[in-house]
Protein backbone atom coordinates (compact mmCIF):
# COMPACT_ATOMS: atom_id res chain seq x y z
CA UNK A 1 0.00 0.00 0.00
CA UNK A 2 2.98 2.29 -0.30
CA UNK A 3 3.82 4.37 -3.33
CA UNK A 4 4.87 4.33 -6.10
CA UNK A 5 1.94 2.50 -7.58
CA UNK A 6 2.88 -0.34 -9.90
CA UNK A 7 0.99 -0.33 -13.22
CA UNK A 8 0.34 -4.06 -13.08
CA UNK A 9 -1.18 -4.11 -9.60
CA UNK A 10 -4.91 -4.34 -9.15
CA UNK A 11 -6.42 -1.50 -7.18
CA UNK A 12 -9.19 -1.56 -4.64
CA UNK A 13 -10.76 0.62 -1.99
CA UNK A 14 -9.57 -0.58 1.44
CA UNK A 15 -12.12 -2.54 3.49
CA UNK A 16 -12.21 0.17 6.15
CA UNK A 17 -13.41 2.77 3.62
CA UNK A 18 -16.80 3.11 1.96
CA UNK A 19 -17.63 5.03 -1.20
CA UNK A 20 -21.14 6.41 -1.26
CA UNK A 21 -23.31 9.11 -2.77
CA UNK A 22 -24.23 11.94 -0.40
CA UNK A 23 -27.63 13.29 -1.32
CA UNK A 24 -27.24 16.38 0.86
CA UNK A 25 -23.97 17.56 -0.71
CA UNK A 26 -24.73 16.10 -4.13
CA UNK A 27 -21.36 14.45 -4.41
CA UNK A 28 -19.63 11.17 -3.68
CA UNK A 29 -17.77 10.77 -0.41
CA UNK A 30 -15.26 8.20 0.77
CA UNK A 31 -15.96 7.48 4.42
CA UNK A 32 -13.44 5.93 6.78
CA UNK A 33 -12.82 5.80 10.54
CA UNK A 34 -13.09 9.35 11.90
CA UNK A 35 -12.90 11.03 8.52
CA UNK A 36 -14.04 11.44 4.96
CA UNK A 37 -12.87 12.56 1.56
CA UNK A 38 -15.31 14.61 -0.49
CA UNK A 39 -14.87 13.74 -4.15
CA UNK A 40 -15.52 15.52 -7.37
CA UNK A 41 -17.06 13.58 -10.23
CA UNK A 42 -13.71 12.61 -11.67
CA UNK A 43 -12.45 11.30 -8.34
CA UNK A 44 -15.63 9.30 -7.84
CA UNK A 45 -15.27 7.77 -11.32
CA UNK A 46 -11.73 6.68 -10.53
CA UNK A 47 -12.73 5.08 -7.23
CA UNK A 48 -15.69 3.31 -8.80
CA UNK A 49 -13.13 1.39 -10.87
CA UNK A 50 -11.07 0.49 -7.80
CA UNK A 51 -12.95 -2.76 -7.13
CA UNK A 52 -10.01 -5.15 -7.09
CA UNK A 53 -10.52 -6.32 -10.70
CA UNK A 54 -8.82 -3.46 -12.57
CA UNK A 55 -5.14 -2.63 -12.81
CA UNK A 56 -3.91 0.92 -12.63
CA UNK A 57 -3.13 0.80 -16.37
CA UNK A 58 -6.63 -0.55 -17.05
CA UNK A 59 -8.24 2.21 -15.02
CA UNK A 60 -6.33 4.86 -16.93
CA UNK A 61 -7.32 3.35 -20.28
CA UNK A 62 -10.94 3.10 -19.26
CA UNK A 63 -11.09 6.70 -18.07
CA UNK A 64 -9.35 8.03 -21.18
CA UNK A 65 -11.92 6.26 -23.33
CA UNK A 66 -14.84 7.46 -21.27
CA UNK A 67 -13.73 11.08 -21.18
CA UNK A 68 -12.20 11.15 -24.62
CA UNK A 69 -8.93 12.61 -23.33
CA UNK A 70 -5.28 11.57 -23.21
CA UNK A 71 -2.59 11.84 -20.59
CA UNK A 72 -4.54 11.35 -17.37
CA UNK A 73 -2.13 8.76 -16.02
CA UNK A 74 -0.17 11.14 -13.81
CA UNK A 75 -3.35 12.65 -12.41
CA UNK A 76 -4.89 9.28 -11.60
CA UNK A 77 -1.69 7.87 -10.14
CA UNK A 78 -1.16 10.90 -7.92
CA UNK A 79 -4.74 10.77 -6.69
CA UNK A 80 -4.55 7.06 -5.84
CA UNK A 81 -1.12 7.29 -4.25
CA UNK A 82 -2.34 10.08 -1.97
CA UNK A 83 -5.24 7.88 -0.85
CA UNK A 84 -2.94 4.88 -0.50
CA UNK A 85 -0.76 6.91 1.85
CA UNK A 86 -3.79 7.15 4.12
CA UNK A 87 -4.46 3.44 3.80
CA UNK A 88 -7.68 4.06 1.86
CA UNK A 89 -6.53 2.41 -1.38
CA UNK A 90 -4.70 -0.89 -1.69
CA UNK A 91 -2.46 -1.93 -4.58
CA UNK A 92 -2.33 -5.70 -4.88
CA UNK A 93 -0.01 -7.70 -7.12
CA UNK A 94 -1.92 -10.07 -9.33
CA UNK B 1 -19.70 23.43 0.33
CA UNK B 2 -19.40 21.29 3.45
CA UNK B 3 -21.14 23.58 5.91
CA UNK B 4 -23.71 21.03 7.06
CA UNK B 5 -23.06 19.03 10.26
CA UNK B 6 -20.89 16.01 9.53
CA UNK B 7 -20.69 14.23 12.84
CA UNK B 8 -23.21 13.08 15.39
CA UNK B 9 -22.04 11.86 18.78
CA UNK B 10 -24.91 9.75 20.11
CA UNK B 11 -24.44 9.41 23.85
CA UNK B 12 -26.74 6.44 24.28
CA UNK B 13 -26.48 6.20 28.06
CA UNK B 14 -24.38 7.68 30.84
CA UNK B 15 -24.40 4.37 32.70
CA UNK B 16 -20.88 2.91 32.73
CA UNK B 17 -19.03 0.16 34.61
CA UNK B 18 -15.80 2.19 34.58
CA UNK B 19 -14.98 5.14 36.82
CA UNK B 20 -12.28 7.02 34.94
CA UNK B 21 -11.38 10.25 36.74
CA UNK B 22 -11.36 12.27 33.48
CA UNK B 23 -14.80 11.16 32.28
CA UNK B 24 -16.24 13.61 29.75
CA UNK B 25 -19.81 12.98 30.87
CA UNK B 26 -21.57 15.66 32.95
CA UNK B 27 -20.77 15.77 36.68
CA UNK B 28 -24.45 15.22 37.42
CA UNK B 29 -24.80 12.29 34.99
CA UNK B 30 -26.71 10.22 37.52
CA UNK B 31 -29.31 12.95 37.97
CA UNK B 32 -32.85 13.15 36.64
CA UNK B 33 -31.89 15.25 33.64
CA UNK B 34 -30.17 12.26 31.99
CA UNK B 35 -31.87 9.15 33.37
CA UNK B 36 -34.90 9.22 31.13
CA UNK B 37 -33.16 7.60 28.18
CA UNK B 38 -34.46 7.80 24.63
CA UNK B 39 -36.06 4.64 23.31
CA UNK B 40 -35.06 2.67 20.23
CA UNK B 41 -37.52 4.41 17.94
CA UNK B 42 -36.41 7.85 19.09
CA UNK B 43 -32.79 7.09 18.26
CA UNK B 44 -33.66 5.58 14.89
CA UNK B 45 -35.55 8.76 14.04
CA UNK B 46 -32.63 10.92 15.20
CA UNK B 47 -30.31 8.96 12.90
CA UNK B 48 -32.62 9.47 9.92
CA UNK B 49 -32.99 13.17 10.66
CA UNK B 50 -29.26 13.63 11.19
CA UNK B 51 -28.52 11.97 7.86
CA UNK B 52 -31.00 14.26 6.16
CA UNK B 53 -29.20 17.25 7.71
CA UNK B 54 -25.90 16.10 6.22
CA UNK B 55 -24.37 13.98 8.99
CA UNK B 56 -22.20 11.15 7.64
CA UNK B 57 -20.24 9.99 10.69
CA UNK B 58 -21.94 8.54 13.75
CA UNK B 59 -20.24 7.88 17.08
CA UNK B 60 -22.14 5.47 19.31
CA UNK B 61 -20.87 6.45 22.70
CA UNK B 62 -21.85 6.94 26.32
CA UNK B 63 -21.24 6.08 29.11
CA UNK B 64 -20.96 2.55 27.92
CA UNK B 65 -23.08 1.96 24.79
CA UNK B 66 -22.92 -1.83 25.24
CA UNK B 67 -25.31 -1.40 28.17
CA UNK B 68 -28.06 -0.61 25.65
CA UNK B 69 -29.75 -3.94 24.90
CA UNK B 70 -30.97 -2.46 21.60
CA UNK B 71 -27.49 -1.52 20.36
CA UNK B 72 -27.67 -4.00 17.46
CA UNK B 73 -30.97 -2.44 16.33
CA UNK B 74 -29.50 1.04 16.54
CA UNK B 75 -26.47 0.01 14.49
CA UNK B 76 -28.74 -1.54 11.88
CA UNK B 77 -30.81 1.66 11.69
CA UNK B 78 -27.68 3.77 11.25
CA UNK B 79 -26.40 1.45 8.55
CA UNK B 80 -29.71 1.52 6.72
CA UNK B 81 -29.61 5.30 6.29
CA UNK B 82 -25.94 5.28 5.26
CA UNK B 83 -24.15 6.59 8.34
CA UNK B 84 -20.57 5.41 8.89
CA UNK B 85 -20.82 4.12 12.44
CA UNK B 86 -18.15 3.87 15.12
CA UNK B 87 -18.67 2.06 18.41
CA UNK B 88 -16.83 3.91 21.18
CA UNK B 89 -16.58 1.46 24.03
CA UNK B 90 -14.64 0.26 27.05
CA UNK B 91 -15.33 -3.32 25.83
CA UNK B 92 -16.01 -4.37 29.43
CA UNK B 93 -17.89 -7.69 29.36
CA UNK B 94 -18.12 -7.59 25.57
CA UNK B 95 -18.36 -11.04 23.99
CA UNK B 96 -17.22 -12.14 20.57
CA UNK B 97 -20.78 -13.20 19.73
CA UNK B 98 -22.10 -9.73 20.40
CA UNK B 99 -19.32 -8.10 18.41
CA UNK B 100 -20.11 -10.45 15.52
CA UNK B 101 -23.79 -9.49 15.77
CA UNK B 102 -22.83 -5.82 15.60
CA UNK B 103 -20.72 -6.60 12.52
CA UNK B 104 -23.70 -8.27 10.86
CA UNK B 105 -25.87 -5.28 11.75
CA UNK B 106 -23.50 -3.06 9.76
CA UNK B 107 -21.15 -1.52 12.32
CA UNK B 108 -18.20 0.03 10.46
CA UNK B 109 -15.48 0.73 13.04
CA UNK B 110 -14.64 -0.12 16.63
CA UNK B 111 -12.82 2.17 19.05
CA UNK B 112 -11.84 0.58 22.35
CA UNK B 113 -10.28 2.52 25.19
CA UNK B 114 -7.45 1.34 27.36
CA UNK B 115 -6.36 3.29 30.41
CA UNK B 116 -2.68 2.32 30.42
CA UNK B 117 -0.25 -0.09 28.74
CA UNK B 118 -0.19 -2.56 31.63
CA UNK B 119 -2.94 -4.37 33.46
CA UNK B 120 -2.33 -3.02 36.93
CA UNK B 121 -2.28 0.66 36.02
CA UNK B 122 -5.10 0.33 33.48
CA UNK B 123 -7.38 -1.30 36.02
CA UNK B 124 -6.40 1.25 38.65
CA UNK B 125 -7.26 4.22 36.45
CA UNK B 126 -10.50 2.63 35.20
CA UNK B 127 -11.54 1.69 38.74
CA UNK B 128 -12.65 -1.64 37.28
CA UNK B 129 -10.77 -4.83 36.38
CA UNK B 130 -11.31 -4.38 32.66
CA UNK B 131 -7.88 -4.75 31.00
CA UNK B 132 -8.22 -8.42 30.07
CA UNK B 133 -11.65 -7.83 28.54
CA UNK B 134 -10.13 -5.09 26.43
CA UNK B 135 -7.27 -7.23 25.14
CA UNK B 136 -9.67 -9.99 24.18
CA UNK B 137 -11.96 -7.51 22.45
CA UNK B 138 -9.07 -6.00 20.49
CA UNK B 139 -8.28 -9.44 19.07
CA UNK B 140 -11.91 -10.18 18.19
CA UNK B 141 -12.25 -6.79 16.52
CA UNK B 142 -9.43 -7.63 14.13
CA UNK B 143 -10.57 -11.25 13.67
CA UNK B 144 -13.99 -10.01 12.60
CA UNK B 145 -12.46 -7.64 10.06
CA UNK B 146 -13.23 -4.29 11.67
CA UNK B 147 -10.88 -1.34 11.48
CA UNK B 148 -9.67 -0.77 15.05
CA UNK B 149 -8.83 2.39 16.96
CA UNK B 150 -7.13 2.15 20.34
CA UNK B 151 -8.05 5.17 22.46
CA UNK B 152 -6.08 6.33 25.47
CA UNK B 153 -6.65 9.42 27.56
CA UNK B 154 -3.27 10.74 28.69
CA UNK B 155 -2.49 12.48 31.96
CA UNK B 156 0.14 12.66 34.66
CA UNK B 157 -0.20 8.98 35.64
CA UNK B 158 0.29 7.40 32.20
CA UNK B 159 2.14 9.87 29.96
CA UNK B 160 5.37 7.94 30.57
CA UNK B 161 3.79 5.00 28.70
CA UNK B 162 3.29 6.65 25.31
CA UNK B 163 5.77 4.34 23.58
CA UNK B 164 4.41 1.22 25.25
CA UNK B 165 0.89 2.22 24.24
CA UNK B 166 1.93 2.68 20.61
CA UNK B 167 3.72 -0.70 20.68
CA UNK B 168 0.57 -2.27 22.12
CA UNK B 169 -1.57 -0.80 19.31
CA UNK B 170 0.98 -1.94 16.73
CA UNK B 171 1.03 -5.48 18.12
CA UNK B 172 -2.77 -5.60 17.98
CA UNK B 173 -2.82 -4.64 14.29
CA UNK B 174 -4.79 -1.46 15.00
CA UNK B 175 -5.26 1.09 12.22
CA UNK B 176 -5.21 4.06 14.60
CA UNK B 177 -4.24 5.00 18.10
CA UNK B 178 -5.72 8.13 19.61
CA UNK B 179 -3.48 9.57 22.28
CA UNK B 180 -5.91 12.06 23.73
CA UNK B 181 -4.37 14.39 26.23
CA UNK B 182 -6.90 15.10 28.94
CA UNK B 183 -9.23 17.96 28.08
CA UNK B 184 -10.04 19.73 31.30
CA UNK B 185 -13.81 19.88 31.31
CA UNK B 186 -16.30 18.17 33.59
CA UNK B 187 -14.79 15.40 35.71
CA UNK B 188 -11.29 16.10 34.42
CA UNK B 189 -11.53 19.69 35.61
CA UNK B 190 -12.89 18.48 38.94
CA UNK B 191 -9.92 16.09 39.29
CA UNK B 192 -7.33 18.35 37.67
CA UNK B 193 -4.92 18.32 40.63
CA UNK B 194 -4.41 14.58 40.17
CA UNK B 195 -4.39 14.60 36.36
CA UNK B 196 -2.50 17.68 35.22
CA UNK B 197 0.78 16.63 33.56
CA UNK B 198 4.01 18.60 33.74
CA UNK B 199 5.32 20.42 30.73
CA UNK B 200 8.30 18.03 30.68
CA UNK B 201 5.99 14.99 30.52
CA UNK B 202 4.13 16.45 27.56
CA UNK B 203 7.31 17.39 25.73
CA UNK B 204 8.66 13.87 26.18
CA UNK B 205 5.36 12.31 25.05
CA UNK B 206 5.32 14.46 21.92
CA UNK B 207 8.95 13.57 21.19
CA UNK B 208 8.11 9.86 21.36
CA UNK B 209 5.08 10.36 19.11
CA UNK B 210 7.22 12.01 16.45
CA UNK B 211 9.78 9.19 16.63
CA UNK B 212 7.12 6.52 16.37
CA UNK B 213 5.37 8.28 13.50
CA UNK B 214 8.64 8.26 11.58
CA UNK B 215 9.14 4.57 12.34
CA UNK B 216 5.62 3.40 11.58
CA UNK B 217 4.71 5.55 8.58
CA UNK B 218 1.28 4.61 7.25
CA UNK B 219 1.17 1.33 9.18
CA UNK B 220 -0.39 2.92 12.24
CA UNK B 221 -1.95 6.37 12.40
CA UNK B 222 -0.96 8.08 15.64
CA UNK B 223 -3.38 10.83 16.62
CA UNK B 224 -2.07 13.24 19.24
CA UNK B 225 -4.86 15.35 20.72
CA UNK B 226 -3.32 18.63 21.82
CA UNK B 227 -3.19 19.16 25.55
CA UNK B 228 -5.01 21.91 27.37
CA UNK B 229 -3.05 24.50 29.36
CA UNK B 230 0.36 23.98 27.80
CA UNK B 231 -0.35 25.46 24.39
CA UNK B 232 0.79 28.93 23.46
CA UNK B 233 -2.70 30.09 22.55
CA UNK B 234 -6.08 28.85 23.75
CA UNK B 235 -7.77 26.57 21.27
CA UNK B 236 -11.12 27.49 19.75
CA UNK B 237 -14.12 26.37 21.77
CA UNK B 238 -13.88 22.54 22.07
CA UNK B 239 -11.55 22.48 19.08
CA UNK B 240 -14.35 23.88 16.96
CA UNK B 241 -16.84 21.13 17.64
CA UNK B 242 -20.01 23.07 17.02
CA UNK B 243 -19.06 23.86 13.44
CA UNK B 244 -19.38 20.30 12.24
CA UNK B 245 -20.36 18.17 15.25
CA UNK B 246 -23.36 17.75 17.42
CA UNK B 247 -24.07 15.66 20.49
CA UNK B 248 -27.37 14.14 21.49
CA UNK B 249 -27.50 13.18 25.16
CA UNK B 250 -29.12 10.01 26.54
CA UNK B 251 -32.30 11.93 27.33
CA UNK B 252 -32.42 13.66 23.94
CA UNK B 253 -30.90 17.09 24.51
CA UNK B 254 -29.02 18.44 21.50
CA UNK B 255 -25.68 20.04 22.39
CA UNK B 256 -23.06 21.74 20.19
CA UNK B 257 -20.42 19.70 22.02
CA UNK B 258 -20.32 17.14 24.81
CA UNK B 259 -19.42 19.72 27.46
CA UNK B 260 -22.07 22.32 26.57
CA UNK B 261 -24.57 21.01 29.09
CA UNK B 262 -22.75 22.78 31.88
CA UNK B 263 -23.55 26.18 30.40
CA UNK B 264 -26.47 27.26 32.56
CA UNK B 265 -27.47 30.25 30.42
CA UNK B 266 -28.24 28.10 27.37
CA UNK B 267 -31.49 26.28 26.84
CA UNK B 268 -31.15 23.17 24.73
CA UNK B 269 -33.68 21.72 22.34
CA UNK B 270 -34.72 18.12 22.93
CA UNK B 271 -35.26 15.68 20.08
CA UNK B 272 -38.44 14.45 21.79
CA UNK B 273 -40.04 17.85 21.24
CA UNK B 274 -38.31 18.96 18.05
CA UNK B 275 -38.59 16.38 15.33
CA UNK B 276 -36.87 17.65 12.23
CA UNK B 277 -39.34 18.77 9.56
CA UNK B 278 -37.06 17.12 7.04
CA UNK B 279 -37.43 13.71 8.60
CA UNK B 280 -40.15 12.66 6.17
CA UNK B 281 -37.86 13.15 3.22
CA UNK B 282 -34.94 10.92 4.19
CA UNK B 283 -32.81 10.23 1.16
CA UNK B 284 -31.88 6.70 0.21
CA UNK B 285 -28.38 6.12 1.46
CA UNK B 286 -26.96 4.46 -1.57
CA UNK B 287 -28.89 6.34 -4.21
CA UNK B 288 -26.43 7.01 -6.98
CA UNK B 289 -28.77 8.74 -9.38
CA UNK B 290 -26.31 11.17 -10.90
CA UNK B 291 -27.79 13.58 -13.42
CA UNK B 292 -27.17 12.48 -17.00
CA UNK B 293 -24.76 14.88 -18.62
CA UNK B 294 -21.51 14.86 -20.51
CA UNK B 295 -18.50 14.04 -18.39
CA UNK B 296 -15.51 16.36 -18.39
CA UNK B 297 -12.17 15.50 -16.93
CA UNK B 298 -11.68 17.99 -14.09
CA UNK B 299 -8.46 16.73 -12.55
CA UNK B 300 -8.83 13.99 -10.06
CA UNK B 301 -8.16 16.23 -7.13
CA UNK B 302 -9.77 15.72 -3.80
CA UNK B 303 -12.05 18.70 -3.38
CA UNK B 304 -12.13 18.79 0.38
CA UNK B 305 -11.08 16.68 3.28
CA UNK B 306 -12.42 16.61 6.79
CA UNK B 307 -11.15 14.51 9.60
Amino acid sequence: MTSPAPDAATVRVAPKARLQWDEVRQRHVLLYPEGLVALNETGADILALCDGTHTLAGIVTSLQQRYGVEGVQQDVTGFLEALAAKGLILFERG
Amino acid sequence: MMSQPLWLLAELTYRCPLQCPYCSNPLEFAGGRFRNELGTEDWCRVFREAKALGVLQLGLSGGEPLLRADLEQLVAAAHEVGLYSSLITSAYRLTKDRLAALRRAGLDHVQISVQAADEELSNYIAGTASYRDKLAAYRWTKELGFPLTVNVVLHRKNLHQVRDLILLAESLGAERIELANTQFYGWAFHNRDALMPTRAQLDEGWRVVQEERARLGTKLEIVWVLPDYHERYPKPCMGGWARSYMTVTPAGEVWPCHAAGRITTLKFANVREHPSPRSAATPGCLSRAAPARARRWTSAAVAARHS
